[in-house]
């Protein structure tokens, strides 16, 4: 292969290093510095894509971020495949693989083509909408060829190997873009001391300059950029992001800059490098030095491959030395596109015609250098339309009147395979715009500029419409001053912006949409928005159609919808509405740029939080037993709790009864430690708890335990657990697993707010305590192995009293309390020596069948009591009456707890409400799904009356039949009435409503 | 009530239960850091011939004392500072004498961190010097100390903490508490290129496999505490 | 991602360190039981969800733990202060009208 269009010399490209690349299966070869886009125009490849709604096909119009046709599917395997990268922002390295993303069967032949072409007509805005609604059976056969005519790249279907992070930044001073302003910017800034954060979308910095032909300070603008580039990187505190897309401007200064880190050296990431990077940055100040981007002018067919940007045009001469074609027609409405046709021409090939817009032409420096050149220059006339299918052949000129609204005089056809154009420049203000700021028409720069904000930021260069070197330059330095002394530093060393040679140009035409002699409706399709096929007519229609706010003309064209988010085409589109509407540009106003500026990858915005560091696992220490004993585990909160534990060739249900008929015939060991534990101490310790749990505590002694409800202000239960008496001003409350951060945030709440003035501290102890449950008849006589010290019988160890002990030689505390029903005893030791009391436990326990048990099992157990699980038995909309746990409530304590007023609103006190009861099914065999609802009827016809839901529901083995816990309307005063289940799979479930307390009513086991 | 129990001065040891949470010292029972599965000590000593750009060390079985009590009390300020020999540090401020070290928290709240074997003795001893409203808890078996130490550390903590750790807004002696990946821990800055973390017993192993993952770039080696 | 500066630890921090526990200066009343069913219902549901300057109440949550007042302008974001529980802030809505009318 020859690269037929590459130059011999030039560019900032490496020409002794060859490499190869791939392009929809065939080899190409490049050169170190390419762009995909530069090796893919010095291949001369016209065609990159297949337009999404007409299927026509498309070339590379730009040279940057801005790029809507050449927008590939990346990746050598599955695994690293990447979609909707533009071939314009993307480094070529040697291996890379790219397909294009749009056209099926393929780009060259697209089946799509022949359906745009004859259907284009009856493809106006809306057209999918109003055509494939109906019939609405026939969706699914029409949604799987329009996905895929219409595909934007696919995700891969493997996990993606590389590695990304993120990294957290602070700055006193950012500096969004390294052009002329940017830079200027940053020397100074860095020159004073400051940190400084100096971030570029392109590989290298140096923005326009990099293809500029221009002087600074007398010598080339790119060596200019080396010299800054240097000396920037001799301070410490300064960090230079190349490849790094500032992609959101957030509240408060803080930006997301995206950095691909060696998305240009290979497919995947060198090993234990990071791909990319995503930078949180917080910052006092910025500076947006962002530039702009070149608009193209709206004519027929200017869709054709070989219709491309000036400025684009430029770039890919001068900096990556590709000429795209041999014949040039230039069509601009300003002076600065004509280096476009000046650098065509010094590159050796011809210009065809400028096409300048206005009637008085460009200002003498550019009019001299191309009669000096011999380039005719055409002026008061446009490009009115471009010939040719996959590339250009020829357009057609034609003059054009003052206002450039109407075609006059004779149409003249010229021969080329290039059209450029240039409408003049539209800054970019996208990330200004993500700070809330409504942006500004200027009638000067036609274009929109930065508007009013509260972020402490700073605009330098085109951004502001200051689209000449010098100014850049100079706005660049003295925003520079501006930040580091609005950053509190004082400004040091040279801070002198760098010149550049003013040249007078004449003032640019406002002109966006170039005029047919046919009318807009009737001309071929002029394109406004090339990455979603919006055409001038199309928005013309929506107007007219009664679309008048813009931003309702852009979701219903689709205009600015794209990858592209509309960087070409939004200002014209605005513009042709506004025209339509007979209104001005800042009548009709502007959509709003959100972020992402480009799109990001997954990668990226997870950062290294997946897979193992998805969400953080949370172990006791007895974990690692767990582990080696077969465990299988279940999610509380972030805790990795032993779900229940299978021997071999058992299913679940039989490892469940075997670990239950262990608790309740001899003896299971349970890993509590997940609870929550908060240290309470101080004088008004008791009365806090008085206050936050349901039940009273003033009299609760030293050496007790108590079980306590803490409700909402709403009278509802949000969680319960036991607390214990440690001394006069000293206590520990237990709380479930899941609820005990947010427990420990509402006691301080309260403390802190509300009742300041009671003397009490709060202190987790969760992770320093292990606790291992032992529950069972048995449970004494292992205690009795393990315990060194302390008589545990059941005069001197009663139930609900805790005791200090030695265990196996550990210092510990041993709380009575039970969850189960049966015999038990919380050992706590400091969770240093948990794994070694747990597993002396397990030894001791052996003689008597001691069986450790999980979650689900320690549900079942306490569900045969009727144990409530708050979070499982409770949504925050039951109070401690619907619970059947008056008993937890009292009233008449003299301080109104919380809850209190809650419980006693009308709709608590009414009749009816729905009551927790417990269910026994006809069939003894059948569990009823937990979420199954209740009816008197279940022949009533739908809508049932639903009378409450399931909320527990289990086989238990040592009953012998299953149980489950249920809310009933009015359930407590129905107890032994029959209710039924209607389930999905058609099953209707008989049962019988009972106490939920289905084993041991009295007590009395726990209590031996 | 209350307002009674503010004013009055009472013997805070008499109203709390604190115990020896330790086995005696010649039980030869020895207790397991939060790390201990992780073996870091074979790893230490695989890699004892190595350096690294990021050295990271268990400083295990430590006894942590957090101290909660106000400022404006004197008993309680004076009564640390006789028993600690260190006064309480201000905000984010973090104060080290030989191996006895006190890190701000909040407003009343301090970390004391004091070796393994004088826990209880310190605690004791603290617990006696207070009076009136406090509370002094161990909790000594909930959480563990990484140390960092090596020239790559501050680029580990900028990927997992939002904090700004540039020198000059996080110098030798200060002390944050802080998001550090999806968890927290308590930052410290104890040398130009040495760094603390306390984190929680439960969250210390989703801790290790992030810092061994996000140090896959660097250097990283385990030393022996 | 607001940039919060903690009044207890004396210095900004991001956000991702804080709790919004929703509208600042909402007393509990202090004698529940007379409150009629309407003013409990006040307390507990209704909030006044400005557009423009509005008290917040936020916790320091993986910090120090201290909860505190944040004086907040709704539509630009802008943080206009923080304040101690107990402290009243400087900055109202109706301060930001005078100033302007001035």
């Amino acid at each position: 292969m020859t690269q037929q269009n590459r130059l011999n010399s030039g560019g900032r490209i490496t020409r002794d290093s060859q490499i190869n690349f791939s392009y929809n299966g065939k080899s190409y070869p490049g050169f170190v510095g390419d762009t995909l886009a530069s090796a893919l125009l010095a291949n001369g490849v016209d065609i990159v894509g297949r337009s999404f709604k007409y299927s026509r096909p498309r070339g590379i119009v730009a040279a940057g971020a801005e790029e809507p046709n050449a927008i590939m599917q990346l990746g050598a395997t599955e695994e690293t495949q990447v979609p909707n990268v533009r071939a314009t922002q993307q480094e070529l390295f040697n291996g890379l693989v790219a397909n294009s993303t749009n056209g099926w069967p393929n780009v060259d032949f697209d089946m799509m083509e022949t359906f745009g072409k004859v259907g284009g007509k009856m493809m106006p805005p809306g057209f999918y909408y109003k055509t494939f609604m109906y019939p609405q059976s026939m969706w699914d056969t029409y949604e799987k060829y329009i996905r895929k005519a219409a595909g934007l790249g696919r995700s891969p279907l493997e996990n993606d190997p590389d590695r990304y992070d993120h990294y957290n930044q602070h700055a006193d001073i950012v500096i969004v873009g390294a052009g002329p302003a940017g830079l200027s910017a940053a020397l100074v800034a860095a020159r004073s001391g400051a940190r400084v954060i100096i971030a570029d979308e392109q590989s290298e910095f140096g923005g326009a300059l990099l293809h500029s032909t221009e002087l600074i300070d007398g010598e080339p603008a790119d060596q200019w950029v080396a010299k800054v580039v240097a000396e920037l990187a001799t301070f410490s505190d300064v960090l230079m992001l190349p490849k790094s897309t500032v992609n959101g401007y957030h509240d408060h200064n803080f930006l997301t800059i995206h950095e691909r880190c060696t998305d240009h050296i290979a497919d995947r990431a060198p090993k234990n490098t990071s791909r990319q990077r995503m930078h949180r940055v917080r910052t006092n100040w910025v500076v947006l030095a962002t530039g702009a981007h070149e608009r193209p002018l709206v004519f027929a067919n200017n869709d054709v491959p070989g219709s491309m940007l000036a400025s684009a045009v430029s770039t890919y001469i001068n900096r990556y030395a590709v000429v795209p074609g041999k014949q040039l027609v230039l069509m601009t409405t300003n002076d600065n596109a004509y280096s476009a046709a000046f650098d065509w021409k010094a590159a050796g090939r011809e210009v065809v015609a400028i096409v300048d817009t206005r009637k008085q032409g460009g200002g003498v420096a550019v009019t001299e250098k191309a009669k000096s050149l011999g380039i005719k220059v055409i002026t008061g006339s446009a490009v009115v339309e471009a010939q040719g299918s996959k590339r250009v052949t020829g357009v057609s000129v034609a003059g054009l009147n003052d206002a450039g609204d109407k075609v006059i005089g004779a149409v003249s056809q010229l021969s080329c395979d290039t059209v450029a154009s240039s409408g003049g420049w539209s800054p970019a203000i996208h990330l200004s715009c993500h700070t809330g700021s409504r942006p500004t028409w200027n009638e000067d720069v036609i274009g929109f500029l930065p508007g009013e904000t509260v972020q402490k930021q700073l605009t330098a260069g085109a951004i502001n419409g200051a689209f000449d070197l010098a100014s850049c330059l100079a706005q660049g330095t003295a925003a520079g001053i501006d930040a580091v002394q609005n950053a509190g530093l004082t400004v040091a060393g040279d801070s002198a912006a760098a010149s550049a040679e003013q040249v007078d140009v004449n003032k640019p035409m406002a002109l966006f949409h170039i005029p047919h002699p046919k009318s807009t409706s009737r001309a071929p399709k002029q394109f406004v928005d090339l990455q979603n096929d919006v055409t001038a007519a199309g928005i013309e229609l929506a107007t007219l159609e009664g679309f008048e706010s813009i931003e309702h003309v852009k979701r219903y064209t689709a205009m600015g919808f794209g990858t592209d988010q509309g960087k070409l085409g939004n200002i014209n589109g605005m513009a042709i509405a506004a025209k339509s509407m007979n209104k001005s540009i800042p009548e009709t106003g502007t959509t709003i740029f959100r972020p992402n500026y480009t799109p990001i990858t997954f990668g990226a915005i997870v950062g290294r939080n997946c897979g193992g560091l998805f969400d953080p696992e949370r172990y006791s220490s007895m974990h690692q037993w767990h582990l080696e004993n077969g465990a299988l585990f279940e999610d509380v909160g972030n805790w990795k709790r032993p779900w229940y534990f299978p021997q071999a060739g058992e299913t679940m249900q039989q490892s469940l009864e075997r670990e239950c008929l262990a608790v309740r015939e001899s003896a299971g060991v349970l890993d509590a430690s997940t609870l929550g534990k908060i240290d309470i101490q101080g004088p008004d310790a008791r009365e806090f708890l008085g206050r936050v749990y349901t039940n009273a505590w003033a009299k609760l002694g030293i050496g007790k335990c108590r079980y306590g409800l803490m409700c909402g202000e709403d009278g509802m239960v949000f969680d319960d657990g036991v607390t214990a008496c440690l001394a006069e001003n000293h206590f520990v409350m237990t709380t479930t697993t899941g609820g005990a951060a947010r427990v420990l945030e509402w006691l301080e709440i309260y403390h802190q707010t509300e009742w300041p003035e009671l003397d009490v501290y709060f202190n987790t102890v969760t992770d320093h305590w292990s606790t291992i449950t032992v529950t069972g008849p048995n449970s004494r006589k292992i205690l009795e192995q393990v315990v060194d010290d302390i008589d545990i019988s059941n005069e001197a160890f009663k139930y609900m009293d805790w005791k200090a002990a030695t265990v196996q030689g550990v210092p510990a505390r041993i709380f009575r309390i039970s969850f189960t029903g049966e015999l038990s005893f919380e050992i706590n030791v400091q969770a240093n020596y948990g794994m070694r009391i747990w597993k002396a436990v397990m030894e001791k326990g052996a003689a008597f069948n001691l069986t450790p048990y999980g979650t689900e099992t320690m549900h079942i157990l306490r569900a045969e009591k009727g144990f409530i699980i708050a979070g499982q038995d409770t949504d925050g909309s039951v109070h401690p009456y619907d619970l059947g746990m008056g008993w937890a409530v009292s009233p008449k304590k003299p301080f109104s707890f919380i809850g209190k007023r809650g419980m006693n609103r009308e709709d608590c006190v009414k009749e009816n409400r729905k009551q927790l009861v417990g269910i026994t099914t006809k069939d003894p065999k059948v569990v009823i799904p937990e979420g199954a609802q209740a009816v008197n009827d279940p022949n009533e016809p739908i809508p049932m009356t639903m009378l409450g839901h399931v909320t527990s529901s289990y086989y238990s083995a040592c009953l012998g039949h299953s149980i489950a816990m249920a809310y009933i309307r009015n359930g407590h005063n129905r107890m032994g009435e029959t209710i039924y289940y209607p389930l999905a799979d058609g099953r209707v479930v008989e049962a019988q409503i009972c106490s939920p307390i289905f084993l041991d009513p009295k007590g009395e086991r726990q209590n031996v | 009530m209350s307002d009674q129990t503010n004013t009055a001065a009472f013997n805070y040891a008499q109203t709390i239960n604190a115990m020896d949470q330790r086995p005696v010292s010649d039980s030869g029972i020895e207790g397991h850091s939060p790390l201990h599965h992780a073996d870091l000590a074979a790893m230490a000593k695989a890699q004892q011939a190595s350096t690294g750009t990021v050295e990271l060390t268990e400083l295990k079985l430590r006894g942590h004392i957090v101290l909660r009590g106000k400022l404006e009390s004197s008993a309680f300020t004076q009564g640390v500072e006789s028993v600690l020999g260190l006064a309480l540090p201000g905000t984010l401020k973090m104060v080290v004498n030989g191996d006895i070290s006190i890190r701000w928290i909040s407003p009343d709240e301090w970390l004391v961190v004091v070796p393994g074997e004088r826990t209880f003795e310190i605690e004791q001893a603290l617990v006696n010097a207070m009076q009136g409203h406090c509370a002094i808890v161990n909790v000594s078996g909930g959480q563990t100390i990484l140390r960092l130490a090596g020239s790559d550390v501050q680029k580990v903590l900028q990927k997992s903490a939002p904090i700004d750790v540039h020198a000059s807004k996080f110098p030798v002696g200060k002390v944050v508490t802080t998001v550090f990946a999806k968890t927290q821990a308590i930052i410290s800055r104890t040398g130009d290129q040495e760094w603390e973390l306390v984190i929680r017993r439960s969250f210390s192993d989703y801790v290790w496999l992030w810092l061994q993952d996000c140090c896959a770039e660097f250097s990283l080696v385990v030393r022996e505490d | 991602m607001f940039y919060i500066y903690c009044p207890h630890c004396e210095e900004h921090r991001e956000e991702e360190e804080f709790h919004a526990s929703g509208e600042a200066h909402i007393p509990r009343p202090l004698d529940p039981e007379s409150c009629t069913d309407k003013e409990w219902g006040e307390y507990m549901f209704f909030r006044t969800n400005p557009r423009g300057i509005h008290h917040e109440l936020w916790v320091h949550a993986i910090g120090c733990r201290k909860f505190f007042n944040i004086t907040r302008d709704t539509q630009t974001y802008e943080i206009k202060e923080v304040y101690k529980i107990g402290e009243k802030p400087t900055i109202t809505a109706a301060s930001v009208t005078a100033a302007k009318e001035v």
